[in-house]
């Protein structure tokens, strides 16, 4: 851990604009490293796009415009020798829907791999390990060791969820993104995510994005609420639940709008 | 008309609904006379059934001109259907015989130009589709694209005859007629693609993205290996727009006759000019006198046949790939 960052991701009067709409308004935050950060608010309010801008996939959505700063590992990732490719390595996002890609189990596993390094750096045992490792790090190595070769779009949701989380991991990300990860999951799928993301926790950054008020509290150590892409509260889940300072934070987390 | 939208409860209930726990006694939950036929409610089905006789006699009606094409060509064609009337050259002024150079011809001016029109194409429409940003320089690609497909063909073979037989000195030849082809077909084979590109979800390419893929690599690994049956199929359907043809060609390289050994498959240099099926039936149907009456419906039947066979194997093909695509 880089002992000049305490914190994994911190901002400083970030500004977001998709054309002329403003969806982000100096936004101010820091979150902390290997701990679960969770992102709540009402729709509309900017989660996905603060998100997305930690590895600022959202310049690739089109028409948008960036100011303020931001740095991940310390790093200001603006800096113009910034690889755009080696931060999104190390910063990872999982979607609200399972998206594997419609290629086999293990290949969508290796798929980091073979766009990160040349062919001949990657013999079938480098790539058979980390198959292995990934898989058994989010639970499905046991389910689905037969069975690697299957198209990966033709698995049940939550272990498509679990394979989107697993082919991350063999490019040993510090930070994964999660935005509303379980909200197309069923309960059990839901429990099963979220044990996996307790069991992730200390090795890597999360942060999840939910809609679900008891999730943010079941798994995260830090809540921040937004709105209308402003962040109106910041601090640890438990006393923002129970003590909000806001008084809008209180009506969001008491179900008054939403 | 009066409708009646409302029925009142009447007495014919039976004790079975009577005994319902739902059904309270003087209220709207009457029982027997409940969701039957209005007046109004049997106009509404009178006009959706017309309304469905209508569309579907249109459909179908799009099977008559077909059958009626296809029957007459091969009735009137009938004399002359053989292999040998695709083998043979025309013979005795173009009055008998077969039709091999302009087949040749035909296969020779549609596979140049589909070689040039197929991978400009392919590539431009993946540049518009992934990489292209909503500028305004983009936004001009895009109305050229838009706009060459409307020009009519009359205009491409003029341009054709300015551009490739005059300015770039290729004179009357294949590859002259072949490019003002190629032309004419780039705008539908850049349009396909497109269609065949933006159908892969954007989330498989979110997914790559968000493990630091580069353009290049998401469209290599995932996108065209999931678009590749459509664009081909695109590809393949302009085929028969490039066969059939005729304007471009003859303003460009193609020739009413010109004399090659039968059967020979390498007839034409692509400087030379050629002999095409289009142009050779507009040819013995206007311009000989006397020639033998099934031949120009024959030289029909061998361009629309060949045109629905490739037409066939794009669609095979498109099965065969998607088929595998699920392995
Ligand atoms: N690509 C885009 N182009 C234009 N506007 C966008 C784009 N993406 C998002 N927006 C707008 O930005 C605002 C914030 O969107 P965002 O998706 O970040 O909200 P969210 O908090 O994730 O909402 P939800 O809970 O519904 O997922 C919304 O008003 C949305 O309409
Ligand atoms: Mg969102």
């Amino acid at each position: 851990m880089n002992p000049t960052a305490p914190h994994a991701i911190t901002t400083k009067g970030l500004n977001l604009w998709y054309g002329t709409f403003q969806a982000l308004v100096d936004v101010n935050v820091a979150l902390p490293h290997g701990l679960i950060t969770g992102m709540i608010g009402p729709s509309g309010c900017g989660k996905t796009t603060l998100l997305r801008c930690f590895n600022r996939v959202n310049e690739r959505y089109g028409g948008v415009t960036t100011t303020g700063e931001i740095r991940v590992l310390g790093r200001n990732i603006y800096d113009p020798d910034v690889s755009l490719i080696e931060l999104r390595k190390a910063v990872g996002m999982v979607f609200q829907r399972p998206n594997p890609l419609p290629i086999s189990v293990y290949e969508n596993v290796v798929f980091g791999l073979r766009i990160h390094h040349p062919r001949r750096e990657l013999s079938r045992a480098r790539l058979d390990e980390a198959v292995e490792r990934a898989l058994t790090e989010v639970g499905l190595w046991a389910d689905l060791k037969d069975r690697l070769h299957v198209r990966a779009t033709s698995l049940q949701l939550e272990q498509q969820q679990k394979l989107c989380i697993a082919r991350l991991l063999p490019l040993k990300p510090e930070v994964i993104l999660l935005d509303e990860p379980c909200s197309a999951l069923d309960v059990e799928g839901t429990r099963a995510i979220e044990e996996l993301m307790c069991e992730l926790r200390g090795r890597y950054t999360l942060i999840i994005v939910t809609h679900n008020m008891a999730q943010a509290r079941r798994i995260s150590d830090e809540c921040v609420f937004m709105l209308l892409g402003q962040i109106i509260e910041h601090r640890r889940t438990e006393e923002l639940f129970l003590h909000p300072a806001d008084p809008r934070t209180a009506d969001y987390v008491e179900g008054r709008y939403g | 008309m009066t409708d009646v939208p409302f029925q009142e409860p009447t007495s014919e209930v039976s004790g079975l609904e009577a005994g319902r726990p739902g059904s309270s006694p003087g209220g709207a939950a009457g029982g027997g006379r409940r969701f039957v036929r209005t007046a109004f409610v049997r106009r509404k089905e009178r006009f959706e059934a017309w309304a469905r006789g209508v569309f579907l006699a249109m459909a179908a009606a799009m099977i008559v001109p077909l059958v009626a094409i296809v029957g007459h060509l091969t009735y009137e064609a009938w004399p002359s259907l053989e292999l040998e009337f695709i083998l043979d050259v025309p013979r005795r002024g173009m009055t008998e015989g077969g039709i091999w150079p302009a087949f040749v011809g035909t296969l020779y001016l549609v596979g140049l130009s589909l070689a040039v029109a197929a991978p400009i194409g392919v590539l431009a429409a993946v540049y518009l589709n992934e990489y292209a940003r909503d500028n305004w320089f983009n936004r001009v690609i895009q109305l050229a694209v838009i706009n060459l497909a409307g020009v009519p063909s009359i205009v491409h073979a003029l341009f054709g005859l300015g551009a490739f037989v005059y300015a770039a000195r290729f004179g009357y030849s294949i590859l002259s007629a072949s490019l003002t082809l190629a032309i004419m077909t780039l705008p539908v084979i850049i349009a396909s693609t497109r269609e065949a590109l933006a159908a892969v979800p954007r989330a498989f390419r979110e997914a790559c993205w968000n493990v630091g893929a580069t353009r290049w690599q998401t469209i290599r690994s995932i996108v065209l290996p999931n678009s590749i049956s459509g664009i081909l199929t695109g590809v393949i359907l302009q085929v028969s727009r490039a066969a059939g043809e005729t304007a471009p060609i003859m303003f460009t390289g193609a020739v009413f006759y010109k004399a090659i050994a039968r059967g020979d498959l390498f007839a034409y240099r692509l400087d030379e000019q050629c002999m095409a099926l289009s142009m050779h039936l507009y040819t013995v149907t206007t311009q000989v006198p006397n020639v033998r009456e099934s031949v120009p419906y024959a030289t029909a039947v061998v361009l629309l046949a060949s045109v629905l066979l490739v037409n066939a194997t794009a669609i095979g093909l498109r099965l065969w790939l998607r088929n595998r695509k699920r392995w």
